[in-house]
């Protein structure tokens, strides 16, 4: 009881005091322009916030072991339902997002913005399948994924300048761009352990951005490309004045010009792009290919033992992944119609690990789910403003914390658990 | 440049004497920048020596901040095999704690050097070693034993909330601060015709960044060989499951890592912001690049590889920013970076791994 008590204690009291003294330096002074401005009542604020976020944590723990221990939640029957009723659940879910997602534009009251935002989310949804390929199932951890997207976005959008390529053929081209990038990179640098492999996949995408920002005469320096040719319909544009020997999608449909048109065929094209990505990924899973890679992350040397070629493994994983990025880039350049290396920094291929690491490793679903998390969070704390960010760190830790696995944890192949007959079940 | 070597030897040698004398001083090295052959005055310095000199000395004095930061990444990942993304704000952090110390002792009269600089390094240590613990409990403890990247992620966490928190709370102007010391030590004056002399110096707080950094390895490196803490650290970093079953306290000591490495990198924080007099919420990210680039070019898990690496870094990014173009200059470490690891895959003191079955 004693124990409890200072444990109580130490949770309501003792953290948050600790974390206001930590703090109170940068909460108490703030050196502005003119010298020192004091805020004698920030830490107080601090330390209130933070006791009353405990006393409620705790309240609502003690909800929910109230509840669970009656009559009606005992044994909480979801944990009950058979694997596969679950199975089916969780198929149910995935039917009515996909139906939710090709609805969305054609629902009564859809604006621009929804619309926007749900193709960010599928961007980074393409962008987190492609480096789960390469973090969750082979197994390498890449730090900078952001400089193939660079360069699928670049690649398109320089080919569209010099040779007018389309955006149709502008996809397999940023692709292959990547994917050649990726070989070049990976042959000498796969060999390397894990850890080292990220650090250099790091040096690379801060020097492809670098180049991107000095090499002015191709790349446009700082102030990026512009003026890149969106995608269009069989020769059918969607802007308001097409070019030359092309119809406009208004005119041919014989309605009233709107940007939302456009919004919603770009939208639809990501919908489309994705649903085949992840289709197509969901069937390479259990191909050999798909298999040998992920002997290859669980044991390299069993998996050498057995006649696999590690190295071309990884080059295959690597670059696929890669060539998934160029389309994601490709995309966002036609989508834009402008890009800088600003797009293209550091925090991006964090922000796709973070969506596959949360998605939990190597999952699907997974990735979707966290690209929805991380996309719309940000969205959702916008009348936070200022504060968005340090929220946004602080869920992300937050989250992982509470599942440390990942949102959908994916399980992990298992001789002991394989005899047991315990795998796909969660061990919670 | 091989003749900078040859300079600093004494002309003994007869023959090597002659090229001193005479075939040196002819060369481009050694012309003056009046176009006049300098010959048989040898001892008149180039310019372009000159100017290497100083970029070498620059050159030290960033090596050593890197080597600082670098130590935090290479024992935290020695012994929890773990990339601490966050250590790059935690050195943010100590130099804005220097910023806030100095603020309060200029507010209260005190300017005298010697008496500034302790106490803006001691607090700087004391709070960030805080800061270092804290994190390392809310973030790190809770996922020992989850899968490898999970304390990846919530460390990638943690640095965004602090560059956020510091930026919200000090505002995102850069700081800039009036220099502790202008005094330099002057090294060697060379006129120049027409243009003011050319002066190699050393400042006196690029002395006072060797020195620190000095200390501070050598105090480290008792701690790690000598006292009983290191030698927990050690056996920790070598098994951790093993030495929590013979009775070591691993938490502990993973705590221990992290206060060391935390107070380590506010020293940086703090004397960076001393030399260079600007500070702002994102040099966190950028010194975070570049130590954790030093700690893998020395070898990952080693302690005097990330010494090594962070002058080696130091070094080359110097001489590249005074030789090459400039907007290419973080291109440096990294280039050096992978070309090591092609030959040395496991760093210069990195132990190669050993697959056992």
């Amino acid at each position: 009881m004693a124990m409890a008590c200072k444990s109580w204690l130490l949770r309501v009291i003792g953290w948050p005091l600790l974390l206001t003294l930590l703090a109170s330096p940068f909460l108490l002074l703030q050196m502005g322009a003119n010298g020192l401005v004091y805020r004698w009542y920030a830490p107080l604020w601090l330390l209130a916030a933070l006791v009353g976020g405990q006393l409620l944590s705790i309240a609502l723990q003690r909800l929910h072991v109230a509840l669970s221990d009656t009559k009606l939640w005992r044994g909480n029957r979801l944990r009950r339902l058979s694997p596969m009723a679950k199975g089916w659940g969780q198929r149910l879910g995935g039917m009515a997002l996909i139906l939710l997602l090709l609805a969305l534009p054609f629902l009564p009251g859809v604006g621009r913005y929804p619309i926007d935002l749900a193709t960010s989310v599928l961007i980074y949804v393409l962008l987190g399948l492609g480096l789960t390929i390469v973090v969750g199932w082979a197994g390498l951890l890449d730090l900078g994924y952001v400089a193939f997207y660079a360069l699928g976005a670049y690649g398109y959008a320089l080919a569209n300048q010099l040779w007018g390529l389309s955006f149709w053929w502008g996809l397999p081209f940023s692709a292959l761009i990547a994917a050649v990038a990726a070989l070049l990179v990976g042959l000498p640098v796969l060999r390397l352990r894990g850890d080292y492999l990220a650090i250099v996949t790091l040096g690379f995408a801060e020097m492809v951005r670098l180049v991107l920002i000095n090499w002015q005469s191709v790349t446009g320096g700082p102030a990026g490309l512009g003026g890149i040719a969106r995608p269009s319909l069989f020769g059918i544009s969607f802007s308001n004045s097409p070019n030359a020997g092309q119809i406009a999608f208004h005119e041919w449909l014989g309605v009233e010009f709107s940007t939302l048109q456009r919004i919603v065929f770009l939208y639809l094209i990501i919908l489309l792009l994705v649903g085949m990505v992840y289709g197509a990924l969901r069937r390479l899973r259990r191909l050999p290919l798909g298999l040998a890679w992920e002997a290859v992350r669980e044991d390299e040397v069993a998996a050498v033992s057995l006649g696999l070629n590690v190295t071309r493994l990884r080059l295959a994983a690597y670059m696929v992944g890669a060539s998934l990025a160029g389309i994601a880039g490709c995309f966002f350049a036609a989508r834009q119609g402008f890009i800088s290396p600003e797009s293209f920094t550091f925090n991006e291929s964090v922000l796709v690990l973070a969506v596959v690491v949360l998605g939990g490793l190597g999952s699907q679903a997974g990735v979707v789910l966290a690209a929805m998390l991380l996309v719309l969070l940000p969205e959702l704390l916008r009348d936070l403003a200022d504060y968005r960010l340090l929220l946004f760190g602080a869920a992300i830790v937050w989250v992982m914390v509470k599942r440390p696995g990942g949102l959908i944890r994916q399980p992990r192949p298992d001789l002991l658990a394989a005899a047991q007959g315990r795998v796909g079940e969660e061990a919670s | 440049m091989p003749t900078a070597v040859f300079a600093s030897i004494p002309n003994g040698f007869v023959l090597l004497g002659f090229w001193l004398v005479y075939l040196l001083p002819s060369s481009p090295l050694f012309q003056r920048v009046d176009g006049v052959h300098a010959v048989g005055c040898f001892w008149i310095m180039s310019l372009t020596l000159l100017y290497f000199c100083q970029q070498l000395l620059n050159g030290l004095t960033l090596g050593a901040v890197y080597a600082l930061v670098a130590i935090g990444y290479t024992m935290v990942y020695g012994i929890l095999g773990m990339i601490n993304f966050a250590h790059g704000d935690i050195y943010m952090i100590g130099a804005f704690l220097g910023v806030l110390t100095l603020g309060v002792l200029t507010a209260l009269g005190i300017t005298a050097p010697w008496l500034v600089l302790p106490v803006m390094l001691v607090m700087a240590c004391l709070i960030t070693a805080g800061y270092g613990s804290a994190i390392e409990r809310l973030a790190y403890r809770p996922l020992r034993g989850a899968p490898r990247l999970a304390p990846l992620i919530t460390a990638i966490g943690v640095s965004i909330f602090l560059q956020n928190a510091v930026q919200q709370l000090q505002g995102a102007r850069v700081q800039t601060l009036q220099p502790l010391f202008t005094s330099n030590l002057v090294l060697w004056q060379q006129p120049v015709a027409g243009q003011p002399d050319f002066t190699l110096a050393i400042g006196h707080s690029q002395l006072l960044i060797w020195g620190a950094t000095l200390f501070c390895l050598a105090c480290l490196s008792w701690l790690i060989n000598r006292s009983s803490v290191g030698r927990a650290q050690r056996a920790v970093a070598q098994d951790l499951k093993m030495a929590a079953i013979l009775g070591v306290p691993t938490d502990r000591v993973i705590g221990t890592t992290f206060v060391l490495g935390s107070a380590l990198a506010a020293v940086a924080g703090v004397l960076v912001m001393i030399h260079y007099g600007v500070v702002d919420f994102m040099i966190g990210f950028n010194a975070s690049l570049k130590a954790f680039a030093a700690a893998v070019l020395g070898g990952i898990g080693s302690l005097s590889g990330a010494v090594v690496g962070g002058l080696i870094i130091g070094l080359v990014e110097a001489l590249w920013a005074g030789y090459l173009p400039g907007e290419y200059k973080d291109m440096a470490a990294f280039s050096l970076l992978i070309l090591v690891l092609l030959v040395r895959p496991s760093g210069l003191f990195g132990r190669p791994e050993v697959s056992k079955v």
